[in-house]
């Protein structure tokens, strides 16, 4: 038997107060500018109609540019596979469910355009339930949180310097408590430029 | 047998009364130091055996029958193990702290009354001498703690220092009312009066056997909320569960002995358990009646004071079911908060133990022929201010709660 | 450095504002002082680290800090198929890798809108219930543990959760890492006799728990020491997304086998038991009253597991079409969400574990601070965390 749903959520009122908002084809996620989050996240929390007043989740998706292929059919009725350049981009997902009206699921995405300097609003001054998530966020893909009361890393040490759930991400040839490499290490770190017999450097 | 031979050999040694003194002070501290050395390797292996039982393990039995010798493969990897201290600590403190445990543990003992004419200091004073040598474990214990420079140890130290001296106070005052009724600081007195007079001299067997036990104070109102109180306090004095927040593993890892490791960790739990054993010797000699207990004449003696078991199995037996007692508590309770074990020391127990005094006080000037009637009444007056006391300490009592169930 | 003893009445903790360093008082001025409990303490419940500032022994703030157990798993998941991370989830919260493999069986059969057949989704049931019991009975002991109890509780927990494991060990190989659910159904259907067996577990486990309620529930130190001991509002706890049945111990009506009525759980009848106060004790008593309402489920799901197959219509690879889902299930922890996010290969492109007991180690801090270190501990067993889920 298929699995049960939440309740279904009406999106109707909420892109009504805020035009600005768009609905993600095929996922029904509603797609946000980070600096109209806030107001988004305060009206489905307090609003009546929607009284989300629970942040089950928070996580980061890193698209890289690409090339996407897409059948469309054009003026002569013929289906034509057209590439699509899709930029660069950084998505905060949020899901947000009603615990006192037993509704679900809302999701939200904060769309960052920018994702060389990745900054986001964070969610914090609404729900506490942000604050270990989105350390976590900012912590493996490295988006910069405004208004984030706590923002340090959540799961890597202090002194690592990438973020790695980007999808570029390379591993590092060697890690600060292993600065001699040796190994499967050091044969990684031979193929990489400039490193000779005796390990990276002294 | 020893006291015999400890005299022959005095007799012996009369011709240089220094030699002697020495001889004699080693004779009676060589004994009692392997004796209590091989009654905590023995308890070291009852505790883990017991606990075991009553966690449904089974506990040590690799090393010798029903690993009896583990105590001693214990000792072997204490002693091997490498001694680590601290760069920052204070190492001579670090060094002197278990020795002063041990030491002033080991020293309580000698006021102890382990059978006829086996103490090994026998003063006057013993009471008071034996509660401020007991004083400086505080001392040992917090120098630990300090010496260390740890902050786990630190706040055991702490812990120790304010749970030690508040449960020193109840612990004196029930003592007091022994030393009350007796009229006497000496040990040994202490136990001679616990035996009936006019009974443990009959030509009557069986009230011979009685007058044994029938004087223990511990029978009596104020004795038995004495010997109460006594206990209790012991439980903290010696850091025992469910008192044992000093070295509460669950909060500060180890308390005061996180940084004691190898053989001065040993010493540290020599020192405890001596410790354990002195308290809970006085505990017998105060209200247990010391070395007495039941006793037979036996079969090939005609001397009708002759008796079968020698006073000190009694002390011994006693001493170890107290310990099992210990062990048992280990095993089951859960431990106070630290704020709850000091407004139990002086919210019930002092109280309990100054209100104890006063009814000794009145009982001893009570006639001989209204005992009874003045005993019965004091053990009720005792029982209602435990009562009081308890039902006052607690505005909001703790309660089972009902829960309810959302379909 | 100068310490302040800590003679302190028993009175009811008061919560102190937050960031001061140096207190004064009348002619004694006192520091401070700081602890890091952990990586290594024997009750952060594995490599858990705690920056506490205690003043005397009252706790005045709290700093989790995590990840010594990080191992990137959503990165490892990335690169690798659909099918292949099912072994990983089991390393999640590895006392309960039976519904952590729902929970992610579940969101990948919600993508393709995969049909479980029936009797699998008993099966489900019954190995979710019982793990429910594994997890409860096992916070129980180590929560009492944290107590001070020397471990009693904790190995007469142990000896009830053994006899689980050997029926996970009989049904899917491993003790632990069980990895037993895929995409569709089981991996195998039970073997024959281990349903006598479970009923006979199954029908002697109320008979432990009423000892240990007996010995437990009315032990007035265990009274004294968690009643009113860090308080959790409702309002608090639904705004930091606390969930489980911490949550449930505030008042909070929000059990998903309710509200989401995954799998076949609307089909059993059973109730939710809810705390008043939220404190320690309500968190440690709901649990032990859930693991009576899953007996229930499980009595109810072993009559009526139905005969059949026990794997869906599973395609051989598994290729989602793009777009993601978000599915989630009432893990004995709370609410256990896997978000994936699928580009149309066999890979996820975004794969995302909601880890229950990170989020519920949000109100740490708030829950402690008044405290004395020792509550401290016994409030940090009342969450019920596992690293292995926390730092995933």
């Amino acid at each position: 038997m298929p699995v049960s749903d939440e309740t279904p959520v009406d999106l109707a009122p909420v892109l009504e107060s805020f035009p600005s908002l768009e609905v993600e084809k095929g996922t029904g996620a509603l797609i946000t500018q980070p600096a109209l989050v806030l107001e988004v996240v305060q009206f489905l929390r307090d609003d009546p109609r929607y009284r989300l007043d629970y942040l089950s989740n928070v996580t980061g998706i890193d698209y890289l540019a690409t090339v996407r292929k897409e059948k469309r059919v054009n003026e002569e009725g013929k289906t034509e596979i057209v590439k699509i350049d899709e930029p660069p981009r950084m998505d905060v997902v949020y899901h947000f469910y009603s615990m006192s009206e037993k509704r679900g699921l809302v999701t939200l995405k904060q769309r960052i355009t920018d994702r060389d300097r990745p900054v986001a609003t964070s969610l914090m001054p609404l729900f506490r339930s942000a604050e270990f998530q989105e350390r976590e966020v900012y912590d493996l893909f490295g988006i910069d949180f405004q208004g984030h009361l706590d923002l340090r890393r959540l799961l890597m040490w202090e002194e690592f310097e990438d973020f790695p759930m980007r999808r570029d991400y390379v591993e590092p040839d060697d890690y600060e408590y292993e600065p001699t490499p040796h190994g499967e290490v050091l044969e990684k770190a031979k193929t990489h430029a400039g490193l000779g017999e005796g390990g990276s450097e002294e | 047998m020893l006291v015999q031979f400890a005299n022959w050999v005095q007799g012996e040694l009369a011709c240089s009364p220094a030699l002697a003194k020495i001889v004699g002070i080693l004779l009676a501290a060589v004994p009692l130091a392997t004796v209590f050395a091989l009654c905590f390797a023995f308890t070291t292996w009852l505790e883990r055996k017991g606990l075991a039982r009553i966690q449904n393990r089974i506990g040590p039995n690799r090393v010798g029958p029903f690993g009896l010798f583990q105590p001693i493969a214990d000792g072997i990897k204490m002693i091997t193990k490498e001694d680590i201290v601290p760069r920052s600590s204070d190492h001579f403190f670090h060094l002197i702290a278990p020795l002063l445990v041990l030491v002033s543990s080991m020293a309580c003992l000698a006021f102890i009354p382990f059978g006829l004419g086996m103490t090994m200091s026998p003063i006057d004073t013993a009471v008071v001498f034996f509660f401020a040598i007991l004083g400086m474990n505080t001392l040992a214990v917090f120098l630990a703690g300090w010496a260390s420079r740890n902050k786990y140890s630190l706040l055991g130290g702490m812990r120790a220092v304010a749970q030690m001296v508040s449960y020193e106070i109840p612990l004196v005052l029930s003592a007091v009312t022994v030393v009350m009724m007796v009229g006497s600081l000496d040990t040994r007195e202490i136990v001679g009066a616990q035996v009936v007079e006019g009974w443990a001299t009959s030509e009557n067997s069986g009230l011979r056997f009685l007058g044994q036990i029938a004087g223990w104070h511990v029978f009596t109102p104020w004795g038995f909320a004495g010997f109460i109180i006594f206990f209790i306090a012991a439980l903290a004095e010696t850091n025992r569960s469910p008192f044992d927040l000093p070295e509460a593993e669950s909060e500060i890892i180890a308390g005061y002995v996180t940084e004691y490791s190898g053989f001065k960790f040993a010493l540290f739990f020599l020192g405890e358990y001596i410790g354990a054993f002195a308290v809970l010797g006085l505990a017998i000699t105060l209200f247990l009646g010391g070395w007495n207990g039941p006793n037979f004449q036996p079969w090939w003696s005609s001397d009708p004071h002759a008796l079968l078991i020698p006073g000190f199995v009694w002390f011994f037996f006693k001493m170890f079911v107290l310990m099992a007692v210990l062990i048992w508590i280990r095993g089951t309770l859960p431990r106070l908060r630290v704020d709850q074990l000091m407004s139990f020391a002086w919210k019930f127990l002092l109280p309990l133990a100054l209100v104890n005094v006063f009814v000794a006080g009145f009982l001893f000037h009570v006639a001989k022929e209204d005992r009874v009637w003045a005993s019965v009444a004091a053990f009720v007056f005792l029982y209602l201010v435990a009562k009081g006391l308890s039902r006052m300490n607690q505005s909001d009592a703790p309660a089972p709660r009902k829960y309810h169930f959302a379909e | 450095m100068t310490m302040e003893s800590s003679v302190v009445a028993g009175s009811e903790p008061t919560v102190e504002p937050r960031g001061f360093e140096l207190i004064e008082r009348e002619g004694l001025e006192t520091n401070l002082l700081e602890v890091s409990m952990g990586p290594h303490h024997p009750s952060t419940h594995g490599v858990f680290r705690m920056d506490v500032k205690l003043d005397g022994e009252t706790v005045t703030e709290l700093r989790p800090v995590f990840g010594y157990l990080h191992r990137n798993h959503e990165k490892l998941a990335e690169d690798m198929g659909y099918l292949g991370s099912m072994p990983f989830t089991d390393r999640l919260d590895y006392f309960c890798s039976m519904t952590n493999n729902w929970a992610y069986a579940l969101a990948g059969e919600k993508m393709i809108d995969l049909e479980v057949p029936e009797r699998a989704e008993y099966v489900r049931v019954i190995m979710a219930e019982l793990t429910r019991l594994v997890n409860h009975i096992m916070l129980v002991g180590f929560f009492v543990n944290d107590l001070g109890a020397l471990g009693t509780p904790l190995l007469y927990a142990l000896r009830e959760r053994e006899k689980i494991l050997d029926l996970f060990e009989w049904a899917s190989g491993a003790r632990m890492m069980c990895n037993y659910m895929r995409f569709g159904g089981l991996r195998n259907d039970l073997p024959e006799g281990w349903l006598t067996k479970c009923r006979e577990v199954v029908d002697a486990f109320p008979y432990f728990l009423d000892e240990y309620e007996k010995l437990l529930v009315e032990n007035e130190i265990i009274l004294v020491r968690t009643q009113n001991v860090g308080v959790l509002k409702p309002e608090l706890a639904i705004n930091a997304g606390i969930t489980g049945p911490m949550l449930r111990a505030s008042g909070v009506n929000y059990d998903l086998r309710k509200v989401d009525a995954y799998g076949v759980y609307d089909r059993f009848p059973f109730r939710v038991p809810m705390g008043e106060v939220g404190d320690c004790y309500d968190r440690f008593m709901v649990r032990i009253l859930e693991m009576r309402e899953s007996i229930k489920i499980l009595r109810q799901a072993m009559d009526e597991l139905p005969e059949g197959p026990i794997m869906g219509e599973a395609p051989r690879v598994f290729k989602p079409p793009a777009g993601e889902i978000y599915g989630r299930i009432e893990g004995p922890k709370g609410e256990l969400g896997f978000y994936l996010v699928s580009d149309g290969t066999a890979k996820p492109y975004r794969y995302r574990v909601r880890p229950p007991s990170l989020v519920n180690l949000t109100v740490l801090e708030d829950l402690c601070l008044g405290h004395k270190v020792a509550d401290a501990v016994v409030i940090l067993g009342s969450v019920d965390i596992v690293l292995g889920e926390v730092d995933r």
